[in-house]
């Protein structure tokens, strides 16, 4: 198929790859920062064909995965009100709370649907005005835009049975929350590539100032991610650290101006809680003031939810890349798709999942656990 | 790399939650989920030789005959889509269940469980599709019922077929006939049905030249039992598509199955709804489709009496069975490196991102 086959091109990728062991002279550990890119990774078997010494280890970008036990608690407790309909993406429905998921809520008779797009939500508003519409808004800056446009359009509409619980997370509060820990391992960034189509990459040189860590901004095809890494393993052996970008056919240095200018609109910069992580100061997005009638968290009050991260969890190594799934001893046993104890075990894009989705040969090789 | 970092927390994830106790949608997806559902709470209950091979149809002896005999419920929804309705696919989704026992369908019977208030006209739609269908296979709906159930106790329409025909002499078929050396042919294009159903979803509209490949496939089956008798085990790759029906077949006959991704012939409209939706077109469903478990020496012979046919005119070899890795099916990328094409647990979910 055309402008995909190019990107997954077995002759292109032997070639990197080549090019890549002429280059390294020492083992480096790279992060990449999304879901997507680990699940191109794993699917593809991308870190098997890297020469030995180059280690992947997978980030926090799965927005499901990092979504705090909190607001799948807050969106559960939404959802159970009779007359509401809880409107999400499709991953979002199977996740974990302290006590219940989604699909059982609505197993149980509550109105969980699942859409595409934000404005699928705004329209079933308009046409049931007698349902209390939430839309259950996750994800990074990605589809942050996306949402803030339905805020706006409900406001400017006057629709006033939707209103959203936002949970949105920031890329770059993420990587300056991995970087500063006492226990990184991380020496180089494949930096998002859908975040950065709508943001730009400026901000990212903010942090290459203070860490001096290089940042490729990747895409999510196969030969994306191998450029990627190559441009990364040449900055590296080089002794550079700075800001490229891989992913030149979307990602332009401003980034999608309009977008952002919606976004700053609607949404304001607030702390947020990470599952796995916990709290990282100014890593998310709320409605802003002036939005605070469409704001879910306050018109069912369940702002005041609050429940405590499983502190246990190996699921925080993951998230960081200072563990594989398969060292944890529940995956691929009592850790399962079907009964997940933990978010990365969830959705496709987080690294549990990916795993055991296309690598369960290394549960044969664990024996029984 | 083992610069280890020593662990202060204990490895367990501790978020369990309480045991399913309740049918969720994905109990429906014929993943992993279906799975547990025959296995805890089904077959344990009603256990005998037929029911326990799991496949698609149960083969009895009548006398000196053979009968296939099988059953399939349909709840599409919309009822109506390009390609088909529910009328067509339950004639057909039985028809498919007969055929991959090596079967001539002859009977049907037929269940519709109608909500109150659903017009006459949807219904004469519906009952036309099935007589069209039926006659071009050539079985007879020789018995049926009607049930209504009230107003937003069913989705329009459900239909329930269940047919019988008689096995053709030659044919030994079953999903725990695959010997490794064994190949894998595959009739056609696949997630052309689910693709088109995900399109007209109520929230998920995309515009799509795609239509549904709803097909009886009995003639194809005939045509491919009469070029050789080799043929270990088929399957129409419903629910779950092509890596359910392929991981039933590994596990049931204790084998390995190796797919070449290159080999997989699906269609670029559904590819770029995949892409897009973030699906995996190895998990979307069929409703014309088969897939076939041969001898490697019958293996050219059967794939032309395939080519030859008209539902089968983009048929392709997609794999081989193997010693290795038992009970798993994997797939050997197009980067060359091999991954495992697991059963799903449920449905497959859009991504967000």
């Amino acid at each position: 198929m055309k402008y995909l086959d190019e990107y997954r091109d077995e002759k292109i990728a032997r070639g990197i790859v080549a090019e890549l062991v002429r280059r390294v002279t020492r083992p480096w550990v790279l992060m990449e920062i999304c879901g997507g890119q680990t699940h191109t990774l794993v699917r593809y078997g991308i870190d098997e064909m890297l020469p030995t010494g180059i280690e992947l280890v997978h980030g926090p970008g799965c927005p499901v995965c990092v979504t705090s036990l909190e607001t799948i608690d807050k969106a559960i407790e939404i959802a159970s009100h009779p007359d509401v309909t809880l409107i999400s993406y499709g991953d979002m429905l199977r996740v974990p709370g302290s006590r219940s998921d989604l699909f059982h809520v609505k197993a149980q008779g509550g109105d969980v649907r699942v859409v595409y797009s934000p404005t699928e939500a705004l329209k079933f508003a308009r046409a049931n005005p007698d349902r209390k519409v939430v839309f259950f808004a996750v994800g990074f800056e990605t589809t942050a835009p996306a949402n803030a446009m339905a805020v706006w359009q409900a406001r400017r509409e006057g629709i006033t049975n939707f209103s959203m619980l936002a949970s949105h997370v920031l890329v770059p509060p993420a990587i300056r929350a991995l970087l500063s820990s006492p226990r990184n391992r991380v020496q180089g960034f494949i930096g998002p590539g859908h975040v950065c189509t709508v943001m730009g990459y400026r901000e990212y040189e903010y942090l290459i100032r203070e860490f001096h860590v290089p940042i490729v901004v990747g895409g999510f095809e196969p030969l994306d991610l191998l450029e990627a890494i190559l441009m990364l393993v040449t900055q590296l052996e080089e002794g550079r650290a700075a800001v490229e970008n891989q992913y030149v056919r979307s990602v332009t240095y401003e980034g999608n101006l309009p977008a952002q200018k919606v976004l700053a609109e609607v949404f304001e910069v607030c702390d947020r809680k990470w599952r796995g992580i916990g709290g990282i100061p100014e890593s998310g997005l709320g409605l802003r003031e002036e939005y605070a009638e469409f704001d879910a968290d306050r018109i069912f009050g369940t702002e005041g939810v609050t429940v405590d991260e499983p502190a246990e969890c190996i699921s925080a190594e993951v998230l960081q890349g200072l563990k594989k799934p398969t060292d944890c001893s529940a995956f691929g046993t009592r850790c399962t798709p079907e009964n997940p104890l933990g978010a990365p075990m969830v959705s496709s894009e987080g690294a549990c999942a990916a795993y055991y989705q296309y690598r369960r040969h290394a549960i044969a090789a664990k024996g029984t656990h | 790399m083992s610069q280890e970092t020593k662990l202060d927390v204990t490895l367990n994830c501790p978020v369990r939650l309480a045991a399913q106790d309740s049918i969720l949608l994905g109990h429906g997806s014929g993943g992993r989920m279906s799975g547990n559902l025959l296995r805890d709470i089904l077959l344990p209950a009603l256990q005998n030789p037929f029911l326990d091979r799991l496949d698609d149809q149960a083969i009895v002896h009548v006398g000196e005959s053979r009968i296939a005999f099988s059953t399939d419920s349909f709840v599409v929804k919309p009822l109506f889509f390009p390609g088909g309705d529910i009328g067509t696919l339950a004639v057909n989704g039985t028809v498919n269940d007969l055929a991959m026992g090596g079967a001539q369908p002859l009977f049907l019977s037929l269940a519709l469980i109608l909500e109150e208030g659903l017009p006459f006209d949807t219904l004469r739609r519906v009952v036309e599709s099935i007589r069209v269908a039926a006659a071009l296979v050539g079985v007879m709906v020789v018995t049926g019922d009607t049930k209504v159930v009230e107003k937003g106790s069913g989705d329009g329409l459900f239909v329930n077929t269940s047919g019988i025909g008689l096995v053709s002499s030659g044919a030994r078929l079953s999903a725990d006939q695959a010997r490794p050396g064994d190949r894998v042919l595959l009739s056609g294009t696949i997630g052309d049905h689910g693709i088109t159903i995900l399109s007209q979803r109520e929230g998920l509209e995309f515009e799509s030249a795609v239509a549904s490949d709803t097909a009886a496939l009995d003639t194809l089956v005939a045509d491919m039992l009469r070029a050789s008798s080799e043929i270990r085990c088929l399957r129409d790759p419903t629910r779950g598509g092509l890596s359910s029906s392929l991981n039933e077949i590994a596990a049931r006959s204790r084998v390995g199955i190796e797919l070449d991704e290159n080999a997989i012939p699906i269609r670029e409209e559904v590819q770029g709804a995949c892409e897009m939706l973030g699906l995996d077109p190895l998990y979307v469903a069929n409703e014309g489709k088969l897939i076939a478990i041969v001898d490697p020496t019958a293996a050219e012979k059967i794939l032309d009496a395939m080519l030859q046919h008209p539902l089968g005119r983009n048929a392709r070899m997609i794999g081989t069975v193997t010693e290795t890795h038992r009970a798993m099916v994997t797939l050997r990328t197009r980067l060359g490196t091999s991954r495992i094409v697991d059963l799903l647990s449920g449905d497959q979910l859009p991504r967000i991102c």
